[in-house]
Formats: C-alpha cells, structure tokens, sequence
C-alpha cells in the first residue's frame, strides 16, 4: 500500500487511541497505585496471589466450554461448507441468528430453563422425576459459555473448511487415503488454522466473562471476571480491580500465543481476533 | 509384451440430464502412452476420473485387467493421478508430499526414504525436500506432482492436462521430461489435453473426442494424415475442407475439375469431404497449377507464412515458405498424396473454410478455451 493510503486508516487508530490506549493506561495506573494515597505501589498487590485459583477455575471452565464447542462445531462447520453455496449462505446465517439476540437475554432464558422451579424440572416433575440440581454448579456454567460462544467457534472453521480444496480430498484417496485417512491426513491438518482461531475466540471472551457464572453459577463457581466486576461495583477496591485485570490480560495473552504456536511456521492464515 | 490393461465398454455418463459420455469403447495396453483429446467440454476429463475412479459410470463398465472394478473406490486401485493444477498437499513439505502414498501404504520409514530419494532424482529436485510445495514455481509444483504420483510405481498413471498452467517453454521441456520418465519407469500413461500438437508429439495412440463421442483412435500419423471426419481434420492441425465427389478409386473431383488421388473403396459417384493440409499444398507461378487464385492475406509466422488463397470464393489457407504479395494471381499445384478424402459426416461443412481467418482472432480462440478450463 502506497504511503498516500495510510491516512485512510486514520479514524480507526484515533478511535483506539482514544477508547483503547489511553484507558489500558488508565487501568495500568490504577493496577500500580495505591487507592488512598495514590502512590506507586506493588506492596498492596501481593493479595493478587490469593486470586489464583479464581483464576485457574476461570482459565478450567473456559477451555473445556471451548473444548466443547469444537466437538460440536466442528462438525456442524464440515457439513455446511460441504453443502452447495446457496445452502451455505442459509445455513450459515441460521448459525448466525442467536447472535442477533441479547447476550443477557440468551443467558437468562437458560436460568429460566434450568432453575429449580424452571421450565425443564416442571416438566420432569410431572413425570415424577427431580428436581434435579441443573443450575448452580460448573457444568450450568460451562452449557452457558458453550451456548453463547459456540457462533464464534463456527464461524473460523467454516471460513478455513470451505476454502479447502476439493481436489486434495481426490489427490489424498488417489494415494491410498480411505475416508478417516482422508479426514486425519488432510482435512483436519488443514483446518488446524480455524481450529486455532475458533477456540481463541471462544476461550477469550469466555474467560473473562462476568455473567454466565453469576446467573447459571453459584458461589463456589465464581471466577475472576465477576471478582474483578466486584472490586469496582461492590467493594470499591477499583486498584485491586485494575490489577487483576491486568493480570487477566496477560494471562489471556500467553494462553493465545501457546495457541498459536500449533499451526504453522510460516504463520499463514492465521485468523485470530 | 503389450496386453490389454484397461477396457471401456459402452461407457455412458449422465449429468442433470446431460450425456456427457456417449458410449465409449476403448482399450489401452500396458505400457502405451494414450491421449485423450479433445475441445473442452468433449468428455476426455471424465473419461479419465472414470478410470481414476471419483466418478461413478452411469452405465457400462470399466475392467482392469479383466476385472471390473466400477465400484472400486480410488484408494483401492492399482491407478495414480497427476491432476490439473497438481492439487500437492500446502501444509506438508516437498518430501512429504512425494512419501505420501508410501507412508499410507505403512512401508518401513527406511524404505520410504529410498524411494523419495530417488524419484527426486528422476524429476531433479533433489536439494529441494524440505521446501513448502507453495514456494515452487509452476514448473517444479509438477514435477512434485509427478514424482507423488509415480514414487507409489502404480500400473497407470493418468494425468489431467498436466502441462495446462505452464508456459510454453517450459511445456515443451516437461513434454520431453515425460516422455523420459515414462521411458525409464515402463508405467503406462493416459493423458488428458486439448494441445493437439502435445498430443501428436508424446503419445502413442490418440483418442480424439468431441461431444462425449470418440471420432477416431489412431496413431499420432494416421490421425493427422487419415483423419476421418471433418471434426479430426479440423482438430488436428489446420485442414482446409471442400465439398467434393468421388467418382472412382482414386479420383476425386473438387473445384470443378478431376484430381488424382490415393484414396478407395467409396460408393460410386459419393460426396464425400476433402481435405487439403496447408502445407501440402504449393504456390506455382499463374496457370502452372491446376487451380489459380488470388491472395488476399499473407502472415509472417517465423517458420512459414500463413497464406490466405481466394479459389472462386472459397478461402484457402496455404503455408510456405516463399513470400506471396497480396493481391497477386498464383497457381495452385497438389500432388497426389496432398489429398485425402473422408466420408460426409455430422461435422461435414463446419469446418475447413478460412474466410473468418484471421490470425488475431485464432489466438483469441485458443485463450477462450483455456480460460474455460479452469
């Protein structure tokens, strides 16, 4: 791109700049000052420590809802980009559509779903079953990241299946390939780029998320993104907050650069977010 | 010892409706190099992915070696493919792709290395194995093709216009490359184009098609010098047609005068279609021949020119080497063995008039088809 061109992207590194940098430094400053005095501190952060497994259970949950959503999805984008492209286009928007609907609204139509009085229990206890412990424990918490991150782990692997060319398929039978050789020698290595960006982006926004688990989870599930929400709602500790924020953030950093570090070296198409 | 290796019988291909494959009979011996050829759209790729296997036949039936193996999936034939455009594996390397099929086949790790190595020597590219297949040029993209292909020593090897997306050069060096390995690895090849002059050049028998049907099988020399019908004359080389009767064994009136010619075994008195190659015909001085004409167009094509000769009319293209002002009057001498006489076909009057000749509009012909390929 010539140097003339360079300004066209012009809004969008102001908006970042505005919106982006300069609260990340923000969140820095608080992260590293003291809340009374406003002075430099580490001291008052040792706590941070106590945050881990928090954490741990936060980065736990999340993998296996990502885990989750390639079994599911995985499938489901195979058989799409096998289809022809009109059907593709189709099927492609109906994966789409629970998106068009309000994150907190998808969430809380589980808890009316899953809660003890809630619609599933009512109907078992008519059939004499129950009621049975759906809501308030780690696998509520997973079916809700599951459920909500699942278009995030489609999409990815669709885009890098439907590229896939159909004559590799033919040129892998040709050699000797049957059709799970076929499947575990050439498509699946192929798709390893969208397997990759899939989970990245279920597992990101699933580990910081804040909502799942106070709406499908209970006390004990609790995890970092509800603590951090805790510290500048309830607490009002906005440093420890900030702190563990950034704590978060590179956590999640490390985890997607282990990620990427599975696909290939050349590093080509590599869709993260 | 040739013997029959592939058959097709009544080999018929339907596609929405569409006969893409009409009855097809064909054999091929072990060790023949045979092209299908043919305009795009004549059926020659199916016939190959029949015989590949990822196309199942309407009807009819394909035997390998006296077996009929139509439901035989392609990892279990005895068959391998160069395909168009070499379909090699992106996310493995050179050595990889090559050992592919070996390591499917669960050969020992120390004879898979064996055999790479060598067949990397066979298409030179050794030095070249740890490369990603993406960072080649065309050229060396095929000979990895080839070399995955021919490292599994598979009975036949098909190729689908393997030398399509190549430039001229280089085609002409992988056409000789080929005709080496075949040479050396005694495997036998179908091979699948729409360049006549490639096909003339490597195979041993031709196929040409059109429409789904096989309009003549032959030797490279019998296709171009006996075509059958107007369509093969046409096909193959640049043919001028004209309208003629036959009246006796060997003579053959056209142009409204009595030839001498070494064709037979017509019905008395029959039309029958004529064919004039352009570089059998000679350019005398007026009124030495026994045609005369006026030049319209002349074109410098290195090796000849390409001479566009007015007969009352009729448009014939003539290739010499001696220059001919346009708008000259010249004579127009043919030899006996100049004419060949074919029977009147579905294709008779198609083809064979060079009054639309135009040298720009052939090439742009040629690209069209190319471009429909793809």
């Amino acid at each position: 791109m010539s140097k003339k061109k360079r300004w066209l992207s012009g809004p969008y590194v102001l908006w970042m700049v505005i919106f982006t940098v300069v609260p990340l430094g923000v969140v820095a400053y608080f992260a590293l000052t003291d809340n009374i005095t406003g002075a430099f501190t580490l001291q008052k952060r040792a706590n941070v420590g106590s945050y881990l497994p928090i954490f741990l259970r936060s980065v736990g949950l999340s993998l296996v809802s990502a885990v989750i959503c390639l079994l599911i999805g995985y499938p489901v984008a195979y058989c799409i980009a096998r289809t022809k492209p009109s059907t593709q286009r189709l099927l492609y928007l109906l994966v789409m559509l629970p998106m068009c609907m309000s994150f907190l609204l998808r969430t809380l139509a589980w808890v009316a779903l899953l809660e003890d009085t809630g619609i599933l229990n009512t109907f078992l206890g008519k059939l004499g079953i129950g009621p049975l412990p759906l809501i308030r424990n780690y696998a509520a918490v997973i079916l809700g990241m599951a459920y909500n991150y699942l278009p995030y782990m489609i999409m990815p692997l669709y885009s890098v299946i439907v590229k896939i060319d159909h004559r590799l398929v033919e040129a892998a039978q040709d050699l000797g390939c049957n059709s799970v050789q076929v499947f575990s020698r050439v498509i699946l290595p192929l798709s390893l780029p969208g397997i990759v960006s899939g989970v990245t982006m279920v597992f990101v926004p699933a580990v910081s998320t804040f909502y799942i688990s106070q709406k499908l989870g209970s006390t004990g599930t609790i995890l970092i993104g509800d603590v951090v929400e805790s510290q500048f709602k309830g607490a009002y500790n906005p440093n420890l907050g900030a702190a563990l924020s950034l704590v978060l953030m590179a956590l999640v950093f490390v985890c997607v650069g282990l990620m990427n570090r599975f696909t290939d070296d050349d590093g080509e198409e590599i869709v993260t977010i | 010892m040739p013997h029959e290796l592939i058959r097709l019988t009544n080999l018929t291909q339907v596609f929405d409706g569409e006969t893409v494959l009409d009855s097809i009979n064909l054999y091929i011996n072990n060790q023949e190099f045979l092209t299908l050829l043919g305009p795009s759209g004549c059926g020659k790729t199916t016939t190959l992915r029949i015989i590949g296997g990822f196309q199942t036949p309407t009807s009819g039936d394909v035997l390998f070696d006296g077996k009929r193996i139509n439901d035989l999936p392609p990892h279990k034939r005895k068959i391998n493919t160069v395909f168009q455009k070499y379909a090699l594996f992106p996310h493995l390397d050179v050595y990889d792709n090559i050992a592919f099929g070996l390591r499917i086949a669960k050969l020992r790790e120390t004879e898979v290395d064996e055999r790479v190595t060598e067949m990397l020597g066979v298409v030179s590219l050794k030095g070249f194995e740890n490369r990603k297949v993406n960072s080649l040029s065309g050229g060396q993209q095929q000979r990895v093709a080839i070399a995955r292909a021919l490292v599994n020593r598979p009975k036949v090897l098909l190729l689908d216009e393997p030398l399509g997306a190549l430039d001229l050069r280089l085609r002409k060096d992988m056409q000789n490359e080929l005709k080496r390995i075949r040479q050396a690895m005694g495997i036998t090849f179908v091979y699948v184009t729409h360049d006549q002059e490639e096909a003339l050049s490597m195979s041993d028998t031709v196929v040409v098609m059109d429409n789904g049907r096989i309009q003549q099988i032959g030797t490279p020399e019998d296709i171009y010098n006996e075509p059958k019908n107007a369509f093969v004359a046409d096909f193959i080389g640049e043919s001028n047609i004209l309208d003629g009767i036959m009246h006796e064994d060997y003579v053959v009136e056209f142009c409204g005068r009595k030839f001498q010619c070494l064709d037979k075994g017509f019905g008395p008195k029959e039309p029958v279609d004529v064919v004039l190659r352009p570089e059998d015909v000679d350019i005398v001085p007026l009124g030495q021949g026994q045609l005369s004409g006026t030049v319209t167009d002349i074109t410098f094509k290195g090796v000849h020119y390409d001479i566009i000769v007015d007969l009352k009319g009729f448009k014939w293209l003539i290739q010499t080497t001696d220059h001919s002002p346009v708008g000259s009057q010249v004579g127009i001498s043919l030899e006996p063995d100049a004419i060949h006489v074919m029977h009147k076909s579905e294709y008779s009057g198609q083809f064979g008039d060079y009054s639309s000749y135009s040298a720009e509009f052939d090439e742009l012909a040629d690209n069209v088809e190319e471009d429909a390929d793809e």
